[in-house]
């Protein structure tokens, strides 16, 4: 597979107890490796997480809504936190991932190894 | 949902929307309910981009809260007139070309929520903050559209 991500749904124990709702994301590559921007409104740099585990990019953002005093008397948003996994491309250098949070939105700068070297598989 | 190939949001759910409202007309049609007026509804489905808004009501104000998030600042606009409250803004392709997109989903371009206020607000002292990609306008009440206790007085 050729492309950074895919995605991945059966998601980890956290799943089994809170239900998650999938931010947006848009997937851009050049040259150097991709850049992921994820939607996550109502998200500061303290309440959000990331964690490569297996091969696997997992961003979690849990909302800060802003508190207001009265009655709801008209509803669209969702109370749900943000989580979304992604499978990553093994040209990845899982090592160099950085993110940034601006006003709600994730970007994350995937680089590609310098040299995507060939691996010895040993046979057991 | 495979991660793999670029598409439009649009292209997926066009269609859908498109065969939705055509059943919806359909319905209207058949069985002529005036009192089914999803209009307004159905030009925000058309529009592309409806960030979600959410109205809070107390004694002295009426908060609207709108998710955007990614945007700059200048690139909002509130407004205010005979007791419809619109915002309105156009987020900007900001990707250089050299990037190809493998996936995408956020949206880009315009967008313009209008919402009608329940009470009167004093135009005048109209609150807007912006933070962590939530945009929280204040309305604070006019004066006569406040709640009064009214004293009973006893001869």
């Amino acid at each position: 597979m050729n492309t950074l991500v895919r995605e991945n749904h059966t998601g980890g124990e956290r799943q089994a107890t809170e239900q998650f709702t999938a931010p947006a994301a848009t997937v851009l590559e050049n040259a150097d490796g991709y850049t992921l921007e994820v939607e996550m409104p109502g998200v500061n740099k303290e309440n959000l997480e990331m964690w490569v585990e297996n091969n696997e990019l997992t961003i979690l953002g849990r909302r800060a809504l802003p508190s207001v005093e009265g009655a709801l008397i008209h509803r669209e948003s969702r109370s749900e936190n943000f989580q979304r996994s992604f499978e990553l491309d093994p040209s990845i250098d899982a090592g160099r991932i950085s993110a940034k949070i601006e006003q709600g939105v994730v970007t994350l700068t995937l680089p590609k190894a310098e040299q995507v070297k060939p691996r010895k598989i040993a046979v057991s | 949902m495979s991660l793999i190939r670029y598409q439009t949001p649009c292209s997926v759910m066009w269609p859908s929307l498109n065969r939705w409202a055509n059943l919806r007309d359909d319905l209207d049609t058949l069985l002529d309910l005036p009192f089914w007026n999803g209009s307004s509804r159905q030009s925000q489905l058309f529009s592309g981009w409806t960030p979600a808004l959410d109205l809070y009501q107390n004694n002295d104000n009426i908060v609207a809260i709108v998710e955007l998030p990614g945007m700059r600042k200048e690139d909002i606009e509130i407004s205010l007139q005979d007791g419809t409250l619109t915002i309105s803004g156009e987020r900007k392709e900001e990707q250089s070309k050299e990037n190809g997109a493998t996936r995408t989903e956020r949206f880009t371009g315009k967008f313009c929520r209008s919402i009608t206020l329940p009470t009167r607000v004093d135009a005048n002292k109209v609150n807007a903050t912006y933070k962590d990609g939530m945009l929280t306008v204040t309305l604070p009440k006019a004066e006569e559209a406040k709640p009064k206790q009214i004293q009973i007085n006893l001869n």
